[in-house]
Order: C-alpha cells, then structure tokens, then sequence
C-alpha cells in the first residue's frame, strides 16, 4: 500500500511526469503492459467501479441508464490514439483546469477524501490500462 | 393601413417585452418539479404521502411530557399554529444564542433548555417525527431566511463549501447542482438541490430523512468525508441553499425517489 502511495506520489510529481507526458498524452503503459479491452470494457460498464456511464453514454447497450454530462464514449478510439486516451482518464484536468472528469490515476490535489479512499487512486495502474484499451476499440 | 402597422407594431413590442418578462421569471425548480407524476401524486395525497404518518407522531409526540421538567412542547407553545413560519425561517440564532441552528438544532435546544430532557439523537424516529410535524406548519409557505447581518459570514462559509471540491472524485455541489442540473447522472435527473421538502419521504431509504441525511449521502457519493453529524459545516449549507431558495414555496413532508 505505502509503495504503490510512493509510487503513485512519484509519478504525479512535476519532474517525474515530465517524462510521462508527451504533449496532450502519455505514451508508456502505466504498467509496461497493454490492456486487456474485455476487463476495460466490464470496468467501463460498472457504475461503482469506473463510474463512467454516470457521466458518459457509450455502446454498452446493457446498461440502460447512461450519463449525459459528457460527450459520448462511442468514436473515442477514432478520436483519440491510446496514449491520449492514458492522459484523459489518468488526470484530465491536465488538459482542462475546470474539466468535472475525475482524475482517475491521481491522490495529490484533493480534498477531504473519504477515509476508505484516501491515498488511493480510484482505479488502478492496470484498471486503467484495460479501460485505455477497451476505449481504443471504439471506432466508428 | 397605417392603424394596422401600429397595432403590428405594438403587437412586435408586446412580444418583445413578454418575452423580456419571461426570461426574468422565476426558473428556480424543486426536485417536486423532476419527479414523475405518480410520486408528486404520491406526495400532494395526505393519505398517500408517507411522511404524513411522521406528522401524526409528531402531533402524539408535541403534547407529550418530557424530561426533568416534565413539559410538553404544546405546554409552552400551544397549539402546533403556533409553529407556522418556523421551518421557513430556519436555519437561525435563537435568542440567547451565538451559532445558527437548523430546525433540529432549535428543537433539541428546547429539549436540553426547556425540557430538561436529554438531545434527541440524530435521525431518531422521536426528532423527525417533531420535526416533520413543525415543518408541516408552513407548507405552502415561500421560503423566508430571516435579515440578521449575524447569518451573513455562516451564509458565505456554506457557499464556499458549495463550490469547493471534493472527495476522490474532485466534484462539488454547484457542478452537479448549479451547471448540470436538469442532466441525467446515469438515470437520475440532477434537481438543483433546493431544500425546500424537508424532512423527507425517500424511497430508496423507505423512511423518513432530514436534509442532513441527503447532503451526507452526495458526500458519500463523491467519496468524500462526510462530516459529522453535529458539525456546523451542515448548517453552513443549509443557511446558504435556503438563501438560494428564497420566496420558494416550502413542501414538507416532500416525497423524493
Ligand atoms: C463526473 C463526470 C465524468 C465521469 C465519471 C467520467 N467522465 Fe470522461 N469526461 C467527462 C467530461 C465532462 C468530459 C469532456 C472533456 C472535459 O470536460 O475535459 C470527459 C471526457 C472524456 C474523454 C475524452 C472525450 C472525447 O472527446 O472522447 C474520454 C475518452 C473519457 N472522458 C472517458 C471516460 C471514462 C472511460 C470514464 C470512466 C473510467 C470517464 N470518462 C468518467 C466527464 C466524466
Ligand atoms: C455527482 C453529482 C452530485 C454532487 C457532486 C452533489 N449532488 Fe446533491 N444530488 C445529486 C443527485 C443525482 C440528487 C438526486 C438523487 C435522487 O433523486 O435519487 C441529489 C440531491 C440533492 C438534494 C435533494 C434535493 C431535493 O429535491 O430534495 C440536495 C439538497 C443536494 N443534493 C445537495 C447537495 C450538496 C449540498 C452537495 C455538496 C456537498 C451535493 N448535493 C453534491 C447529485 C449530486
């Protein structure tokens, strides 16, 4: 737990995320390895896990009830390369000061988390891989 | 021919000036108004309307003895009338006292003062129930926080908090309440948060909650710490959604999905 708080701390680091961030993306896995697309897209489609339909709609007809605070999901592969998929769902607000996406890979800058959640990130390095990796199959 | 031009004219300028009227009108909205008909029909029957039940409880519990000094509340109040405007006014600082209170607070200050009788704890089925049955009083009633300069600093700590940020999820009140009102989070409208149906029927508690309850839940929502029961941040709150609901009309015992 400490470790992956270190690291987590490491990497939101100025100096560290300096190299992660290339432009409007991050290129490297956050965890050397690709994603698995099936695991994003049941992560995607979980309202307490990825919380993602709160906001979003997306093709995942299974799930009736879908956000619309959000531009859809569908297209997002087309729109998007996987390493600018990485920077939208680890920090968002990187790109948008006033973005209401949460920072999905970050614990630095918030206030009054939850005791349960404090010092966690609300997904995990590979979590978000999966996500990352199910979102680039969206094309159309 | 001309007399026609003037009357299209003035027609033009009526239009015009409707339609200014109009985009000056009132578009505040209760979560009442984002209910489907059934629960507003649920909520307008007084046999239908759960709450109701609270409001009798509350009548047993008003005229009964409590306490040390064994009084009633209707022993000093009389009659429930008495009460009319009271839910509309709070929170407020009682004579005597320093801090806002919310209704609860003012009805566990008679309890301790008055009463000689320990606090009814929070969410209890005794506080609700008299709460419900005060509130009751002034439905139908706009919503009138009162003019005391002392409110104003309080007022503003509860819009900061409004506005602030937090939890894991990094949102605030006045994201979800103030720019994505009337949105759909998954399948829920976003009301925009006025406070004016409390205490509250909510089905998926399938009980009865005050506005503590509901802002303690959008804490747990956004992951963050919701504070304690007895912290002056939810008055702070309170102080400042009345405020914004001002000349709304009061709604309690209000029905919520
Ligand atoms: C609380 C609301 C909210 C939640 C929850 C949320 N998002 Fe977003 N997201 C947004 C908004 C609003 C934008 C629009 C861009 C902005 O405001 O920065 C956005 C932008 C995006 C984008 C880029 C937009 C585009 O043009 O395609 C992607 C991809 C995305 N979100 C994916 C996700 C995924 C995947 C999840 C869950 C793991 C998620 N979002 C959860 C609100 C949210
Ligand atoms: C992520 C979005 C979101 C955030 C952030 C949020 N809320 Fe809510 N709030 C909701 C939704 C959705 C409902 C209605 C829930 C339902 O009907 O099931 C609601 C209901 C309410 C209500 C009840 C309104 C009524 O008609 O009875 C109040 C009051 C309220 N919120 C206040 C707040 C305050 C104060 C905060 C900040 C501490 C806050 N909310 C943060 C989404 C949010």
């Amino acid at each position: 737990m400490r470790a992956l708080l270190v690291a987590v701390l490491a990497f939101i680091a100025p100096a560290a995320a300096a190299q992660q961030i290339v432009g409007d993306a991050i290129p490297a896995s956050l965890t050397g390895q690709p994603g698995d697309a099936v695991r994003g897209r049941a992560i995607v489609a979980n309202r307490s896990l990825g919380l993602c339909l709160l906001c979003h709609s997306g093709p995942i007809s299974e799930e009736r009830f879908q956000g619309d605070l959000a531009p859809t999901l569908a297209g997002a592969g087309s729109r998007w390369s996987v390493a600018q998929l990485r920077l939208r769902i680890v920090d968002g607000s990187r790109l948008n000061a006033d973005t209401i996406m949460p920072p999905y890979y970050r614990t630095s800058g918030l206030q009054r988390v939850a005791r349960n959640f404090e010092g966690k990130t609300v997904l995990s390095a590979a979590q978000v891989e999966d996500v990352v990796a199910y979102l680039s199959t969206l094309k159309d | 021919m001309t007399a026609l031009r003037v009357v299209a004219g003035l027609a033009i300028v009526f239009v015009a000036s409707y339609a200014a009227a109009q985009s000056g009108a009132d578009r505040r909205r209760s979560g009442y108004q984002d209910m489907g008909e059934a629960l507003q029909k649920m909520q307008d029957d007084d046999t239908a309307n759960p709450g109701m039940l609270f409001v009798q409880l509350g009548s047993q519990a008003w005229s009964k003895p409590a306490g040390a000094a064994d009084k009633s509340c209707a022993d000093c109040h009389g009659a429930a009338a008495s009460m009319k405007g009271a839910a509309v006014r709070y929170p407020a600082i009682p004579k005597g006292a320093d801090v806002p209170m919310d209704l609860e607070g003012r009805i566990n200050l008679c309890r301790t003062e008055n009463q000689k009788a320990e606090r009814l704890p929070p969410e209890s089925r005794e506080l609700l129930a008299l709460e419900a049955y005060v509130a009751h009083q002034s439905r139908g009633m706009p919503v009138a926080p009162p003019v005391d300069p002392r409110l104003g600093a309080f007022r503003d700590q509860g819009a900061e908090i409004y506005r602030r940020r937090q939890g894991q999820l990094n949102l605030s009140c006045a994201i979800c309440h103030d720019d994505n009102a009337g949105k759909k989070l998954a399948g829920v409208t976003i009301p925009e948060a006025h406070p004016t149906g409390y205490p509250i029927y909510r089905l998926e508690w399938q009980g009865l909650g005050s506005l503590k309850r509901r802002l303690r839940n959008c804490l747990v929502g956004i992951r963050a710490e919701a504070y304690a029961y007895d912290a002056p941040e939810y008055v702070m709150l309170e102080l400042f959604l009345m405020d914004r609901a001002r000349g709304m009309t009061f709604e309690a015992p209000g029905v919520r999905p």
